[in-house]
């Protein structure tokens, strides 16, 4: 009897924290995943509808989805933003970095901020912009998820890791937020490249663009444009950069899952020149040299018998 | 048709394809090659250029493909091509057995050539088999890589690419194998320089 009280009453606490827990969220989402909120104007005294800022509306699914999806918006932003209408000065509020949170924990080890960041600090972004240039640049805090980490497919990985470049280098608004210049024309720019669209579906900017670490899963040293790769064969041969980069993190995994048979046989994907089989290639040059040895021979009993 | 002994064998419409063939699948080899074994610091032609020049060799290749298909429907050149399955084995036995044994006892071949047969049997079930068989699966698999939104995500939990482009090589190969077999018999004329006279002017 006792136990099952306890268990009731174990099922309420729970459940009423659940439940406290939206409705923080929820208040603070009831207007922030809208397009209006209705706002009580004191001068006026009657609740008037208004548009919200495009930049402050909020997908609370994706949010949920995301890596901070069980925070509470309080537990970054200041608790003052609980009473409305907001106090204007509170847009001003430095917010947490990264590193605050991440920086030291050793649940975070194996993600090794410590070493991002000073990778981070060599890249073309913090050498140009400095402090300016925070994580959440390309790392949108309220939806971010570790998709190179956790997704099994590749496309996946790529279009998300674009859309963390594009969401500035395809936007001018965002893109002056941290530069004067014009953004650079990204179809013009790569327009050397053979088959531009399956590029950018099928590999990620930072491919090309950043310098490869052995140690780090994605590389956050991105390089200024002149030192992009700019040669097809870095990928596309049988010591594929790719390899390296793309698909470090699936290569890992699936060794030590389903050895190096079961690596070739899952293969998911495609590179002109980066699959070699080695049992394929040895079959061939076989049956290359069985051809031209019996061409040699008969061209020699022809000659002889002549 | 006939003058001072000799046969009409090549009609102008299939030297024609056989010429845009033969540049076609050089073209193809070797950049297929490129693509397929390039390293940095070893390309035999730029990796973007390879890639180039296959898919327009890939694509003449193809059109002349077509015509070859078209002109081997509506012509009588056709009747080459026809399989008769009965003593096949026999017949194709007698032919290997004269390349490895009767022409160096100087026996006549089993098949000489003549203007109702233009291909002894072993010639002309290795033409069915490239022609018929695999020049249609790398031209299929070909169009496929070119237009890789075509092909199916997944089999068999493969890349469909990947398995294309698979198929797409190992046929390329045997082609490739194919290509050295056919210029080596090719030798095996009058003196070894006939055969190719022969598929430049037509006559025999």
């Amino acid at each position: 009897m006792r136990v099952s009280q306890l268990r009731l009453s174990l099922l309420l606490i729970f459940l009423a924290s659940f439940a406290l827990n939206l409705k923080a969220d929820n208040d603070c989402l009831r207007c922030h995943s809208n397009q209006t909120h209705t706002i009580y104007n004191e001068w006026t005294e009657r609740n008037e509808k208004r548009l919200m800022n495009p930049y402050f509306i909020l997908d609370s699914l994706r949010i949920k989805a995301g890596v901070h999806g069980s925070f509470k918006c309080i537990d970054c932003h200041s608790s003052d933003y609980e009473t409305y209408p907001h106090q204007g000065d509170l847009k001003l509020e430095p917010l947490s970095t990264c590193i605050d949170c991440h920086g030291g924990d050793e649940n975070f080890a194996d993600y090794k901020f410590e070493q991002i960041e000073e990778e981070f600090k060599k890249s073309t972004h913090a050498r140009a912009l400095g402090d300016q240039f925070t994580c959440s640049k390309c790392h949108n805090q309220h939806y971010y998820q570790a998709k190179a980490r956790t997704s099994e497919n590749v496309k996946d990985i790529v279009k998300s890791s674009n859309e963390m470049c594009l969401s500035c280098h395809d936007d001018s608004p965002r893109y002056q937020l941290v530069s004067e210049s014009q953004s650079p024309k990204l179809i013009e720019t790569h327009n050397w490249l053979p088959n531009q669209k399956l590029h950018f579906e099928n590999v990620r900017c930072i491919e090309c663009h950043t310098e490869v670490l052995d140690s780090l899963m994605v590389s956050h040293n991105i390089l200024p444009k002149e030192k992009a790769l700019k040669l097809c064969v870095e990928c596309h041969t049988s010591d594929s950069h790719l390899n390296a980069s793309l698909y470090k993190y699936k290569n890992i995994q699936a060794r030590s899952q389903k050895g190096a048979v079961g690596n070739i046989l899952s293969n998911k994907s495609y590179v002109i020149g980066a699959y070699q089989n080695e049992i394929l290639n040895l079959l061939s040059i076989l049956i290359f040299l069985g051809v031209i040895t019996g061409v040699i021979v008969h061209t020699f009993f022809r000659i002889i018998k002549k | 048709m006939t003058t001072e002994g000799k046969i009409y064998l090549y009609p102008v419409w299939l030297r024609i394809w056989h010429a845009l063939n033969a540049l076609g699948i050089l073209v193809l080899i070797y950049t297929g090659l490129n693509m397929q074994f390039a390293k940095p610091g070893f390309e035999l032609i730029r990796f973007d250029l390879a890639v180039t020049l296959h898919n327009y060799a890939g694509i003449i290749v193809s059109i002349s493909y077509l015509m070859f298909f078209i002109g081997n429907m509506i012509t009588s050149n056709k009747k080459f091509y026809r399989i008769k399955p009965k003593g096949l084995r026999k017949r194709l036995f007698k032919q290997a057995r004269y390349y490895v044994y009767g022409m160096f006892k100087n026996e006549a071949p089993p098949y000489p050539i003549s203007e109702k047969r233009k291909f002894n049997p072993i010639q002309k079930y290795t033409y069915v088999a490239v022609m018929y068989l695999l020049v249609p699966v790398i031209i299929i698999t070909g169009i496929a890589l070119l237009f890789p939104e075509l092909i199916i995500e997944e089999a068999y939990n493969m890349s469909g690419i990947f398995l294309t482009a698979l198929l797409h090589a190992i046929i390329g190969f045997f082609i490739s194998i194919f290509l050295i077999i056919h210029l080596y018999f090719a030798t095996i004329g009058k003196k070894p320089t006939s055969n190719f006279k022969s598929i430049v002017t037509g006559w025999h």
